[in-house]
């Protein structure tokens, strides 16, 4: 059953044999039994999931049920759904309930789906460790003295552990597709727009796009039938025709063409990453696959211009946390400013201050040229790499993350490196594309080490295809974490 | 040393829509604190802006009828600083590229000259909510029913070279923004209000002084004396051998002065940046034309037929063109009383002139009456045109009776009185108080004959040479006559009868 997949479960669920209260009943008990080591929930309401158990066991006796009816699902802090605490793992909204839904929320309601929880992150996904949640760090089930990854590291942890059959996260700089590497199992941040971000807590409103974290591509297609669509509330959000994200899944690859980008695999890519990587290109290549070497020359530049973009937007999005109106207030304080003042300093958490400090500086009189017109300008370049390198293949592959998963506290104290682990998957949301990881092996220390795969706007459909076919032939997103057996 | 005074206007006008510029939550005034704020407009984590075509339209009508050009793609961005009634921690609003940008002018008219005043930009922006420091014990609500109301942010160039300037242009501002139906324009709540830039220079130089720019000047008369006492103060300052400071001030209408809010550089940095969470907006070429369609025929243009069309003074076309009502109030009026100008352009010779004088003097008349009269009465009761209890087509039943010499223009004011305190239609008074006029010379001649016989002396001092007693003498017929007697035709049978 902890493997089973999505699909599965929907049949198991349509025949009866098991009912969405048993199922939730045996993901909360996981909850219970295996969370304490791993802190992967920050929410967890055995009756509010029951609930809603009990009616989707009624719609599927009654013959309504959807693909993804009873079945529970992880929901990233980040999320506001309303009657839960919806905290985006800041001591500053600890306290806060919404009273709507993100989109999100309301496409798992509407299909039936149980949210069985409220899963951890990095405080306003600011983060590539979970190390920097206000609820505490998050462990990595391959090896709890190490990191899941961030921002989305309670989801990916949650899965991998078969806490939940899956989840969502968050990607502004690579957050669903890092954890997902680190934890070894499969994420989708898809097309920018594709996924409305209504009721989804900002940190970089032109970066921020959700997706769905869980075992295998077959089922985060079935997610992103649910998630994506358009939404008039976001105004990002793009009008397009609903699709069916599965549609492909069955194709074969022959005459795929991958592209393999020179600076992916290049200076401070880990060798047990390069050789799992180089192991999953030949399983490519067996299946029909051609690779071709491609070059994204301004790949370097996309730490830098994102962390001059994703602050400015990070300090103006977090200026509504006043303590005015909800969330923290510091108990004590002098006048108005010293209100802010006080309330900020308490309420938010050194990287999230850190950012917005950035972001403050590079938006001032007298920088805003040199930082943030320049970033937009080189963001224009880099998404024009992308431009040329897929008129000479059809997806892009290689390292999610430059090495396996790290050990809490080693890059706490250096925001530099820690920013580092993510030089492969940023630039993909500077150009707004699709990318994904997916499991394809082990590096030393048996840490689960993520392919990624980037597609052409709106290509989601491709990349799931390439990931499902990939999946067919090699088991290593059915392994299970030394923690579960 | 002669000084020159140098004024530039930003007036913000509320636009009338329904919802706000960013959520679905109602625009309307005086509703109880927070009952008019949704989750956007509270800045709930998570919730996004959706802009409201609505604004854009109200914003291009602005931009066609100053002649402005509209930018085809407008940007919207945050303008970032912290204030309680701010939700967001930013404002948004519009820097680079604003719906409407330049080429535009509005015309002031001032005694004998008229000058256009030009219009440098107008943006979109949301308002902010309110802070109430009163009643609450030393603390302050907030009030957030305002926040995210429209707003189109005009900007001038420093144009005005007088309070009595900026004056004029802010009234004709006032009356074009509901000309065309933008704003409502009321000043109480705050729906128009105005920043005056001023600064003084040497009558003669070219370089402009430093301006101090006093905030939210919500009635004309504000506005006039603001900028007098700032002028006065900046001009004291130079003259003592001192020097303007660029800073924002406040004007304090108890005192009758500005005071210092704070300088040039205590002044936010605003971290302007476009908005992610909003596209830019693009405007068609087409939906320009649709806007321009349904443009009324604007305050100028309207003055300027009134002169043409109907002889009117600049001065009385300018007062009637002060608002579309009252334009439209008068421009009734003078149609029923005058009848329409011949449709024909080729009118037959004489006969189209005939007509054309008609109206131009019904025109004349109908002026002078809603001019005087007419608008005394709705000062004394502090209505406007629209809350006459006259309407136009009443008054012209009146005037009727004046031109065709039923009763004179003394009684047609005792008429007036009577329709205005309800007493029915013209004519209906007329009989009901018996006030037709008596142009039957027998009936006159009476009366004078009677006149005489009784004033005997009066009659000989007047006929020595004392021609100043002909008042007396009418007066004293008019008297007798209850005011009824056809005043030309009552002067003419005197004047005979006097001359023995």
């Amino acid at each position: 059953m902890l493997n089973a997949s999505l699909k599965e479960l929907s049949g198991l669920l349509a025949a009866k044999k098991i009912s969405s209260v048993e199922l939730t009943q045996t993901f909360l008990d996981r909850i219970a039994a295996l969370n304490p080591s791993l802190n992967a929930f920050i929410t967890v309401d055995a009756e509010k999931s029951l609930a809603q158990a009990r009616v989707a066991d009624e719609r599927i006796a009654a013959g309504k049920a959807g693909a993804l009816t009873g079945i529970p699902f992880a929901q990233k802090d980040i999320f506001c759904a309303r009657d839960w605490l919806s905290t985006c793992g800041s001591k500053m909204l600890a306290n806060f309930s919404a009273p709507y839904d993100a989109h999100v929320i309301e496409q798992f309601n509407r299909a039936g789906a149980v949210n069985l929880g409220k899963t951890n992150m990095d405080e306003f996904a600011m983060g590539s460790s979970n190390e920097t949640s206000f609820f505490g760090k998050v462990r990595n089930p391959w090896d709890v003295d190490r990191v899941p990854g961030g921002s989305s590291g309670g989801s990916a942890a949650a899965v991998a552990a078969r806490l939940c059959p899956a989840a969502t996260g968050t990607d502004t700089g690579g957050s669903i597709r890092q954890p997902a590497a680190l934890n070894g199992i499969t994420g989708l941040k898809p097309t920018y727009g594709t996924v409305s971000r209504y009721g989804m807590i900002a940190f970089a409103s032109s970066l921020d796009q959700a997706g769905p974290m869980a075992r295998s591509a077959e089922d985060c297609a079935l997610m992103m039938n649910v998630m994506a669509g358009f939404d008039s509330r976001d105004s990002t959000s793009l009008e397009r025709e609903k699709e069916d994200y599965s549609r492909d899944l069955d194709k074969p690859l022959q005459g795929l063409r991958i592209g393999l980008p020179r600076e992916y695999f290049a200076e401070g890519l880990s060798a047990d990453v390069a050789r799992a990587v180089e192991a999953a290109l030949a399983e490519y290549r067996r299946l029909g696959a051609e690779t071709v070497e491609i070059s994204l020359p301004n790949t370097r530049l996309s730490i830098p211009v994102y962390y001059v973009l994703a602050p400015a937007e990070a300090s103006s999005n977090l200026a509504r946390y006043d303590g005015v109106r909800y969330g923290y207030r510091a108990p004590e304080y002098g006048d108005l400013t010293d209100m802010y003042q006080k309330t900020r300093a308490q309420g938010f958490g050194a990287e999230v201050k850190r950012r917005i400090m950035i972001g403050t500086y590079v938006l001032s009189a007298g920088y805003y040229d040199a930082y943030y017109i320049q970033a937009q300008k080189l963001r224009r370049l880099i998404a024009q790499d992308f431009e040329a390198a897929f008129r000479q293949c059809d997806v892009i592959m290689g390292p999610t993350s430059p090495t396996t998963a790290f050990r809490l506290g080693e890059k706490s104290d250096d925001p530099v490196s820690m920013y580092l682990s993510d030089i492969y998957t940023i630039a993909v949301n500077l150009a707004g594309l699709p990318g994904m990881s997916v499991p394809c092996g082990f590096g030393d220390g048996g840490l689960p080490v993520g392919l990624q795969i980037v597609g052409n706007y709106f290509a989601e459909a491709r990349m799931l295809n390439a990931a499902h076919q990939y999946q067919l032939a090699t088991d290593w997103h059915l392994r299970l974490p030394p923690l579960c057996e | 040393m002669q000084w020159e005074v140098v004024i530039g206007l930003e007036t913000h006008a509320q636009l009338n829509t329904v919802t706000k510029i960013f959520s679905g939550a109602a625009t309307a005034y005086g509703a109880e604190p927070n009952t008019q704020a949704c989750a956007v407009d509270l800045a709930l984590p998570g919730v996004l802006p959706v802009f409201n075509r609505a604004a854009a339209e109200k914003a291009v009508r602005f931009g066609l009828a100053v002649g402005a050009r509209i930018n085809r793609k407008s940007v919207f961005e945050r303008k970032n600083y912290f204030y309680p009634d701010l939700p967001k921690g930013y404002q948004t609003t519009q820097l680079e590229l604003p719906i409407v940008a330049e080429g535009g002018t509005l015309r002031i008219q001032l005694g004998d000259y008229e000058k256009d005043i030009r219009i440098t930009r107008a943006h979109m922006e949301e308002d902010a909510g309110k802070s109430l420091h009163e009643d609450f014990h030393g603390m302050t609500g907030i009030d957030l029913n305002r926040a995210g109301t429209p707003l189109i942010e005009i900007v001038t160039e420093p144009d005005m070279r007088s309070s009595a300037e900026a004056v004029a242009y802010a009234r004709a501002l006032h009356s074009l923004v509901r000309w065309i139906g933008i704003c409502d324009g009321n000043m109480q709540e705050g729906s128009f209000r105005c920043d005056a830039n001023v600064s003084v220079r040497v009558k003669g130089t070219e370089k402009l002084g430093t301006r101090c720019e006093i905030k939210n000047l919500n009635s004309f008369k504000f506005l006039e004396k603001a900028i007098d006492y700032e002028v006065r103060r900046q001009i004291e300052l130079i003259e003592d051998g001192g020097r303007v400071v660029q800073e924002t001030r406040l004007y304090d209408p108890d005192r009758d002065e500005t005071r210092s809010m704070r300088s040039k550089e205590e002044a936010n940095d605003y971290r302007y940046f476009p908005d992610p969470d909003l596209l830019p907006l693009v405007i068609s070429d087409a939906y320009i034309e649709e806007v321009r369609s349904t443009l009324p025929e604007l305050p100028q243009a309207k003055r300027e037929r009134f002169m043409s069309e109907y002889s009117l003074p600049a001065y009385d076309a300018g007062v009637l063109t002060s608002s579309r009502e009252l334009a439209d109030y008068f421009e009734a009026t003078a149609k029923a009383l005058g009848g329409p100008l011949s449709p024909s352009p080729l009118p037959q010779a004489g006969e189209g002139d005939a007509d054309a004088s008609q109206l131009r003097n019904a025109a004349k008349l109908a002026a002078n009456w809603i001019m005087g009269d007419l608008s005394a009465a709705l000062n004394k009761e502090g209505k406007d045109i629209a809350g006459s209890p006259i309407s136009s087509s009443q008054l012209a039943g009146l005037l009727k009776r004046i031109q065709d010499s039923t009763i004179s223009g003394k009684i047609a004011k005792e008429v007036f009185s009577a329709m205005w305190s309800g007493e029915g239609e013209a004519d209906a008074v007329i009989e009901a108080r018996g006030l037709r006029q008596v142009s039957d010379s027998g009936a006159i001649e009476k009366i004078i004959d009677e006149i005489i016989a009784a004033n005997p002396a009066q009659v000989a001092e007047y006929r020595s040479g004392k021609d100043k007693l002909f008042g007396f003498f009418v007066g004293q017929a008019m008297k007798a006559s209850k005011g009824k007697a056809n005043p030309a035709q009552l002067n003419e049978l005197l004047k005979q009868k006097l001359a023995g």
